[in-house]
């Protein structure tokens, strides 16, 4: 029995192996660029001293939950987490609403070249980075020369510090990422729209079913699927409100409103130095993010037969 | 317009002429700010500390070009960013394609499958995080090197699973003639599947080209020179630096900041160009990524 199993493995092996030597070069960038920092999530476990060397890990002291202990203590982080989850919801909101009503609206246009100017224009910022879109920001929001500002002085009023004020920060973010990332979801509620048979709109209208009523009850009920399929898989995204674009529009006058976790764990970490403290931060992220993208996940795959892999 | 058939009723037509109002809003609103920007770069800095340079430059001039054009930093990190650009995209695009060929079979073709399966979606759902990844880059000794904006990233879990979903896609007697011939999985790869997958291709490889050309972080902390950052994080220093000097206005300071203003402006545009020059093939395969992305069975 024993025999045939190995021999049938060789076997295997034989008509594999090629695979094998495929995915080696992926193995070996996965083995020391993602599985070795995994390793390395054991220091929030340490009161961790840098040695250097491959085995520095495990040269610490180990402190059990201490660090854990530590960051619960501290107001700021609790700031930290609420503002998290505050911006990281608008914007989940926003990317579902506005791009909804963007993709009606150029549903009904039937000129094809001014939709797909439309279409073509308002992608250009998602292929756009954070430095570009926060340079852009900075000059055009500046309570000093900004555009924004001179008009509202025109227009008889006070200059606003958008990017120095707290009132005004996280509209900032939410307005700011609608305007980067509204072209990805477009396209995806567009391609549902297509979807939508047809031959439903002929026999509501013949049915006597006016614009509104069609929308009501095919347009909404067509697409809900890809509605409920986009609210899902944002919910893994709660712990997520968009490093790239805080670290580019953030500053210490805004830290109280605008600080999130991604940007907080950069802060200890790589300013303040303190690896474990900063490590345990993000296994804490990591830890909930988790629990979310799997309750997410199987959610999606229960109600939209969405699969990965 | 006598030729169209269906009437249209009065409610419907204003229903278009605000549809086609509020659409036109929305693409200048979101336009608007690239435009400002472009036409800043081309003012005079007096005209840009004046205010009012909406999207046509005021006072036109090339002053802050002249002035990018004789500076060495500018085009330094430029050039960084291309060679980043090409080594990444070439080292991770070969990577994924040969993982994606070899993740394409069935089970039973490749027993293993569903480990390598398990390896790949882990990464994706959990990292090591900030800290442990930047000790890691120091102890295996990528740290301030070009291999650090370079490898860390080369493996793309999604990219694979896009390209896995197109060989999958491709009909099967295309390599069984080719097996029954004899050919080996590399033969095969390299003159049947190859040829015939350019937009799955060119769908990764362009989102791989932007994401390098994009990126900043990795060279912000990867990087202890600053002789060594790549364009965006070189950017990134000089607009923070603006950015923060608003915030003790001593008139002297402003006033010369004022007129870094236009240059400012001038290195942001010249940094979307490229962005801009692959933008139509962007768009075009924008639609084929995302339907490649998502199986839905």
């Amino acid at each position: 029995m024993k025999a045939t199993n190995k021999k049938s493995f060789s076997e295997t092996f034989k008509k594999e192996w090629m695979f094998h030597v495929m995915l080696l070069p992926a193995m070996i960038l996965l083995l020391v660029f993602a599985y070795f920092p995994m390793v390395g999530i054991v220091i929030s476990f340490q009161d961790f001293v840098p040695s250097g060397g491959i085995g520095q890990f495990f040269h610490s002291k180990w402190i059990g939950f201490k660090n854990f202990e530590y960051i619960f203590g501290l107001q700021q982080f609790r700031q930290v987490l609420i503002n998290t989850l505050v911006i990281a919801v608008w914007k989940i909101i926003t990317l579902i609403i506005a791009p909804l009503c963007l993709a009606l609206m150029l549903n009904e246009v039937r000129q094809k070249a001014f939709k797909k100017t439309v279409q073509t224009v308002i992608y250009v910022p998602y292929f756009l980075s954070w430095v570009i879109l926060g340079g852009i920001l900075v000059d055009l929001l500046s309570p000093t020369n900004g555009i924004v500002n001179k008009v509202i002085v025109a227009l008889g009023g006070q200059p606003i510090y958008f990017l120095g004020d707290n009132k005004y920060i996280r509209g900032v973010m939410v307005i700011s990422n609608i305007w980067k990332e509204i072209g990805y979801n477009t396209v995806i509620y567009l391609a549902a729209l297509m979807g939508i048979d047809q031959s439903l709109y002929e026999a509501s209208a013949i049915d006597g079913a006016g614009r509104i009523k069609q929308l009501f009850h095919i347009t909404i009920p067509g697409i809900m699927p890809m509605i409920l399929l986009t609210t899902i898989l944002g919910l893994g995204n709660v712990l997520n409100a968009g490093f790239d674009q805080v670290l580019n529009l953030y500053s210490p006058i805004t830290y109280e409103k605008a600080d999130i976790i991604d940007t907080f764990v950069y802060r200890i970490g790589l300013n303040q130095l303190q690896y474990s403290v900063s490590t345990a931060i993000g296994l804490f992220k990591s830890a909930v993010s988790f629990i979310l993208i799997s309750i997410s996940f199987g959610l999606a795959h229960k109600y939209a037969h969405y699969e990965i892999f | 317009m006598h030729k169209n058939k269906i009437k249209i009723s009065p409610s419907r037509r204003v229903f278009i002429v605000v549809n086609t109002i509020l659409l036109t809003f929305v693409m200048l609103a979101s336009l608007f700010p690239i435009l400002n920007i472009l036409a800043l770069s081309f003012s005079s800095n007096s005209a840009a500390a004046a205010g009012w340079v909406t999207v046509f430059p005021v006072d036109f001039t090339l002053d802050s070009y002249k002035y990018i054009l004789e500076n060495p930093a500018f085009f330094r990190a430029f050039g960084i960013s291309v060679i980043r650009v090409i080594l990444g995209s070439a080292i991770s695009l070969s990577v994924c394609l040969l993982a994606a060929y070899s993740m394409s079979q069935s089970d039973l073709n490749f027993h293993a499958r569903k480990v390598y399966r398990w390896i790949f979606l882990i990464t994706m759902i959990f990292n090591g995080g900030m800290i442990p990844t930047f000790m890691v880059i120091k102890m295996v000794g990528v740290y301030n090197t070009i291999w650090a904006l370079v490898l860390p990233t080369a493996v793309q879990t999604f990219n694979i699973i896009l390209m896995q979903n197109f060989f999958r896609g491709l009909p099967y007697a295309l390599t069984e003639s080719a097996m029954l011939d004899g050919a080996n999985h590399f033969q095969i790869l390299a003159k049947i599947i190859l040829p015939v997958s350019k937009p799955s291709l060119a769908t990764v490889g362009l989102f791989t080209i932007v994401g390098h050309w994009n990126s900043w972080f990795d060279g912000m902390i990867y990087m202890s020179d600053s002789s060594k950052y790549p364009l965006q994080t070189f950017l990134r220093n000089i607009i923070q630096s603006v950015d923060t000097s608003k915030l003790d206005l001593s008139t002297v300071d402003a006033m010369n900041k004022i007129s870094q203003r236009t240059v400012t402006a001038a290195q942001i545009f010249i940094a979307i160009i490229p962005i801009m020059i692959i933008y139509p093939f962007l768009q075009r395969y924008f639609i084929t990524g995302m339907t490649l992305g998502s199986v839905k069975e």
